[in-house]
């Protein structure tokens, strides 16, 4: 491990305080970070030198800290997650900065997800999206058949968890500069698209999550990658495609 | 009080069968009728909204998260057991029920075991039905792998991403519910109350987070599924949000809370770095399948490799420690993971720690045997007989790559360090807690109405949880348990009709939500909620941590009273009442900590013996293991709340009886 | 957006082909392949589809960039894309529009005088007779040449109808048909003393613009239409990327041969 050791950084961190106020860029100074921080973990620390000169704490969303629940976002310094690929904000770690970095910290920008306070965003569009079609309709009754009835190849189980890895978190749409939600949306048309058990109503699921995705306000997708370099879990463009396909093929029916 | 478990009469084969069988039904055509409230969306919670909902009945449920697929289920890296043996190793319903009885070190209660291992291959069948992709071999059927405490393979997964796909598995069938308008979604809600009306749980109190109304909800039952309380110890692998408010409310309102002291502090888990540390992150059990545990055998040699002037990879065999092969030869690594953890607490008091941090608590956990073993019989599946080192270590990693990426990556990202080339470093950390809501088989708690499931009760796992077990009973509870039992319960509610929130009840439970808000913005203090926290915690782990005794445990009861004190006295919240404020919500989250921290010390101090996760150390043999005393501890302990001075709970107990396992010393050896 | 677009590629594709001959053919081949173009019934179908195709992409592209525009009202005080999209991914509109301006006055250059100029000159050919020059038209039926003096010509009792067409004005007879000289305006245009350098390294400023939208357009339109797997996908982007440079870097050729090179 390269031994830990301490730097001083300057913040410039969107401030808002409501979804009606006007907000703006304001500059903190945060001296002792330790390198071996979480980037959230640097947030707790401004928090708290925040409330001990009693101002106000800048409120983000954050949960796990371990990469998976998707609530953390953040844009940092330019980028998604910040500046390591493959990683959430709560897995950045300070050893990635360096000593007298300037840090701009700005929440998700994107109509469809509108800013709540500070750097929280809403991002129930998402949960709309999943709720107009990304399940498979079947009762909870445990009644079902044995689980190992419909062989499923391997290729296509491991292509389909890959797309379910998908954390939610609006990486993609924050990141995209058309705003677009193809690949949250791709991975999961894709998830169930790969498997027997999801094919059955395929038509009608790719149809209405891409309505609803319409409705909700997202751009386009003009395919310029930058969603697959910045997610965090990696989710590959071949989903998009998946898509694509999909939803040509159900318009065709 | 009388604490009536319900348990059905006959075999325990066919109590639940019996007992579904006799259970009240409610027409189709009354449950649009019935309003269900469902506090928190994780395994338990979701599921139980979505089967409820696919019933029939009016269902509300809250997350305080931003969206319910967040909650911290997700978080949940090796798998889910179930008994289905696809494996063909011996395993069956009954090998289940056992361990899981013997994994909890003999303080569960059978009949709610036993079902818990009838309903586990139709969780299998269910996920599989709704699309969640687990983890499956060449041929197109599930793969298995094996977890600490069994000697077979039951356990599914999906990648070290298990929780995850079950979670969005449940939250997909919840958002499908969602989408017909059969559940009502509230993100970002906290409940804040519980409200009874003659006796009965009829309603919530619960905070709009974004805009700090607070909302009556009613309801004919109120589902508590909010996880476990582990966070009392400021550093778990908890979730920063997760928190035991929901379930402290109800058991204020009169429901008993049932063996707090029982906490599963997990084996494996990134050592602490700093003071500015939040979380602890977990690196997931079934890593024990392929790494083996050491510590140097030399003092001098632990002290090298402290200081930075020695590496583990320089360390020759002879000179490790492999302390869980040496202690327990039938189950080496895989021994239960309370088992483990106290292991290496053992050698790391001992001054056999590995870590450079405060406390030098860390052992390693090295793969390089399991990179050995499976490169060469990956080269053998190649065709290549007789590979050179260099190929066999490069196939060994390309294995282990394949099956525990992630976690290899996440290791990498948190501590800088490549475990693929050197040992990962490793400790114990607050994980899961057994304790809970105390509830009946029905898994409705002491307040008629209040229905408690998966983490938040204490029903299943005793005083050790197995590993893939709490997957197992958060999808049980919801899916195939509380449909029935609620059912039951909601067939005497036909008539009731909707449920007023004007109610004097109601609006006791808003004033005095609204009243412990307005004391915290009100109060003139100067620390910080994190700073107490950070303190209850350090008590927490000091004396009520994987080994306790009689004196550190009056010491925590009396400090933390004391610090409750001064936490009234002296926090400084920020903000106000009507915005988003997290400080705030962590300051109503922490002084429910508080009071559950002490009864934590309390309940581990009235249990003069050793069992599972609670290790009392005058209780223990010549060799360090636990010592049970079934003639006296055999029961549940149920506390009940009696006003703001915690010491004065009182304890009610649940014999435990054994009629179909033989009660007997937990052996790995 | 994607049909279009690779509608367009293969367009290129084609007129590329034909452009070619400026370098490595003479003036009469050029023009009668430009007459083909010109008045072929299945040339005239695939030029109204190019149209279309041209409208049809622009149109689509503004709107989708309005639509995407929309999409994030408030932009970032600190954006950092090129960390993870190229150049081109990201300024499609504006090459777009780029090319779009071109292609405009490509037009006007050349089409509309290939069209509607009625002072389109008819190719000839000098002959030398008796020690002297003289021009003749050409004709597309071969052996017959006018000549290119009007004095001439109205002594021969012909006229010029309708652009190309040769007349006997007594009979009102059609006698034969010139072929427009678009290669003669082509190098005239790149080699005008004032405007021709600018005139090629405006073009040469479009073709690398051009390259650009393709460099991301081509792959791009198969993804859109789902065309993704891990097989073909690198041929796809391989052939793509050669394409994009391939393709404008001939194009841009012509131009630079004709200003620079051709005698």
């Amino acid at each position: 491990m390269s031994a830990a050791k301490n730097i001083n950084i300057t913040l410039k961190i969107w401030r808002q305080k409501n979804a009606k106020a006007k907000g703006q860029i304001e500059t903190y100074k945060l001296d002792n970070v330790s390198t071996a921080s979480s980037f959230l973990e640097m947030l707790d620390q401004l928090n708290e030198q925040l409330i001990n000169e009693k101002k106000e704490p800048v409120a983000f969303d954050h949960d796990c800290r371990e990469g998976i629940c998707g609530m953390c976002s953040l844009y940092i310094n330019g980028r998604a997650h910040g500046p390591d690929t493959g990683t959430t904000t709560c897995q950045l770690h300070m050893r990635k900065f360096n000593d007298g970095d300037t840090i701009y910290i700005e929440p998700w920008r994107s109509k469809a997800f509108p800013v709540v306070k500070d750097l929280v965003v809403d991002r129930s569009a998402f949960d709309r999206i999943q709720q107009a079609g990304g399940f498979v309709s079947v009762n909870t009754s445990g009644r079902t058949i044995d689980a190992n009835a419909i062989p499923v190849p391997k290729h296509d189980a491991d292509r389909a968890f890959e797309a379910a890895a998908c954390i939610g978190c609006g990486a993609c749409v924050a990141t995209c500069k058309n705003g677009s939600a193809m690949l949250f949306v791709g991975a999961k048309v894709s998830q169930y698209a790969l498997l027997p058990q999801g094919k059955v109503e395929a038509t009608q699921r790719v149809l209405n999550m891409v309505r609803q995705m319409d409705e909700e306000g997202f751009g386009n997708c003009t395919n310029t990658g930058a969603c697959e370099v910045e997610c965090p879990k990696g989710i590959s463009l071949e989903n998009i495609a998946r898509m694509n396909r999909e939803y040509l093929k159900a318009s065709l029916k | 009080m009388k604490l009536d478990s319900k348990i059905p009469e006959g075999p325990i084969a066919e109590k639940w069968t019996n007992h579904k069988n006799h259970l009240k039904l409610v027409a189709p055509n009354n449950r649009p009728k019935i309003d269900v409230i469902v506090v928190g969306t994780g395994l338990a919670g979701a599921s139980a909204a979505a089967s409820l909902g696919e019933m029939g009945y009016n269902v509300k449920a809250f997350c305080f998260q931003d969206s319910p697929r967040r909650a911290h289920s997700i978080a949940a890296q090796g798998g889910i057991n179930a008994a289905k043996n696809y494996q063909n190793d011996g395993d069956s319903t009954y090998r289940l029920f056992y361990d899981t009885i013997k994994g909890g070190d003999y303080r569960a209660r059978e009949a709610n075991v036993h079902r818990l291992a009838e309903v586990s291959a139709n969780i299998i069948d269910q996920c599989v039905a709704q699309g969640v992709p687990f983890a499956r071999e060449y041929g197109g059927m599930l793969d298995n792998r094996s977890f600490g405490g069994t000697q077979v393979q039951r356990t599914f997964y999906a990648a070290g991403q298990t929780g995850q796909q079950l979670l969005l598995g449940a939250y997909s069938a919840l958002s499908r519910q969602v989408g017909l308008g059969r559940v009502q979604m509230f993100n970002r809600h906290e409940m804040l109350d519980l409200v009874k009306v003659d006796g009965k749980a009829r309603g919530i109190i619960a905070r709009n987070l974004i805009t700090g109304e607070l909302e009556r909800h009613s309801a004919h039952a109120v589902i508590i599924a909010s996880g476990g309380y582990g966070n009392v110890y400021f550093l778990s692998t908890n979730a920063m949000g997760s928190n035991v408010t929901a379930a402290w409310k109800v058991h204020k309102r009169g429901a008993l809370f049932s063996n707090p002291c029982f906490v599963q502090i997990h084996p494996t888990c990134i050592p602490v770095h700093g003071v500015n540390q939040s979380k602890l992150t977990l690196m997931s059990e079934s890593l024990r399948n392929s790494g083996r545990i050491w510590v140097p055998k030399k003092k001098e040699d632990a002290e090298a490799i402290r200081a930075g002037k020695l590496k583990p990879t320089q360390l020759k065999e002879e000179d490790r420690d492999y302390f869980l092969e040496r202690r327990y030869p039938a189950f080496g690594n895989l021994v239960p993971r309370d088992v483990a953890s106290r292991a290496a607490k053992e050698r790391c008091d001992e001054g056999f720690g590995i870590e450079a941090n405060d406390t030098n608590e860390g052992v390693y956990l090295d793969f390089s045997t399991e990179i050995q073993n499976k490169g060469r019989q990956a080269a053998y599946a190649q065709g290549n007989h007789n590979p050179s080192a260099e190929e066999v270590t490069k196939l060994g990693k390309k294995w282990l790559e394949e099956k525990y990426g992630n976690l290899f990556a996440m290791y990498e990202k948190i501590t800088d360090e490549n475990p693929y080339e050197t040992p990962m470093k490793i400790y114990p950390a607050v994980h899961y807690t057994m304790g809970g809501v105390w509830v009946d088989y029905n898994l409705q708690s002491s307040i008629p109405g209040c229905f408690v499931a998966g983490e938040a009760n204490f029903s299943d796992h005793g005083a050790n949880r197995l590993g893939a077990s709490a997957l197992m009973q958060g999808l049980a509870d919801g899916y195939f348990v509380l449909p029935y039992t609620v059912s039951n319960y909601l067939a005497d509610e036909i008539r009731t009709g909707k449920i007023s929130t004007d109610s004097p009840e109601f609006a006791e439970a808003e004033d005095s939500v609204r009243a412990s808000i307005n004391k915290f913005l009100g109060n003139n203090g100067s620390k910080s909620v994190d700073h107490f926290h950070k303190r209850l915690g350090l008590i927490m782990w000091n004396k009520v941590g994987m080994a306790r005794n009689e004196k550190g445990l009056k010491e925590a009861i009396a400090e933390i009273a004391a610090l409750k004190d001064e936490f009234y006295k002296e926090v400084y919240v920020p903000g106000s009442a009507d915005e988003l404020n997290p400080e705030l919500e962590k300051a109503l989250r922490v002084a429910d900590f508080m009071d559950l921290g002490q009864l934590m010390a309390m309940d581990a101090l009235q249990r003069n013996e050793s069992c599972g996760g609670h290790f009392r150390e005058e209780y223990q043999d010549a060799e360090g293991e636990t010592l049970r005393d079934d003639d006296n501890f055999a029961f549940v302990s149920a506390w009940e709340y009696m006003g703001y001075d915690i010491s004065k709970e009182m304890l009610h107990k649940e014999e435990l009886k054994y009629e179909f396992i033989k009660i007997a010393a937990r052996n790995y050896k | 957006m994607a049909l279009t677009g690779l509608f367009l590629c293969l367009f290129l594709a084609g007129h590329l082909a034909g452009n070619l001959q400026l370098i490595f053919s003479d003036a009469s081949a050029f023009n009668k392949y430009a007459l083909f173009m010109t008045t072929n019934p299945a040339v005239k179908i695939l030029s109204y589809l190019t149209y279309i195709s041209i409208l049809f992409h622009a149109v689509d592209g503004f709107m989708l960039t309005y639509q995407n525009a929309k999409a994030r009202p408030i932009g970032y005080a600190k954006n950092n894309p090129s960390k993870n999209s190229s150049f081109s991914s990201r300024n499609m509109a504006v090459l777009g529009t780029l090319i779009l301006v071109f292609i405009v006055t490509h037009m006007v250059n050349f089409w509309a005088k290939m069209h509607f100029d009625e002072k389109m000159p008819l190719q000839t050919i000098t002959v030398e007779q008796m020690g002297q020059k003289m021009e003749y038209y050409v004709t597309t039926d071969h052996g017959k040449y006018y000549p290119a003096d009007p004095a001439q010509l109205g002594q021969m009792g012909l006229e010029i109808r309708n652009k190309t067409e040769f007349y006997n004005k007594e009979v009102n007879v059609k006698m034969g048909e010139g072929y427009k000289d678009l290669h003669k305006i082509t190098v005239a245009f790149f080699k005008d003393p004032k405007f021709g350098l600018i005139a090629t390294i405006a073009y040469v400023v479009a073709m690398l613009v051009l390259a650009f939208h393709l460099l991301h357009g081509f792959q791009s339109a198969f993804q859109s239409l789902g065309l993704n797997n891990p097989k073909y996908t690198p041929l796809i982007k391989g052939f793509g990327k050669a394409f994009a440079i391939v393709v404008p870097l001939l194009f841009a050729a012509i131009p630079v041969y004709i200003h620079f090179f051709l005698k």
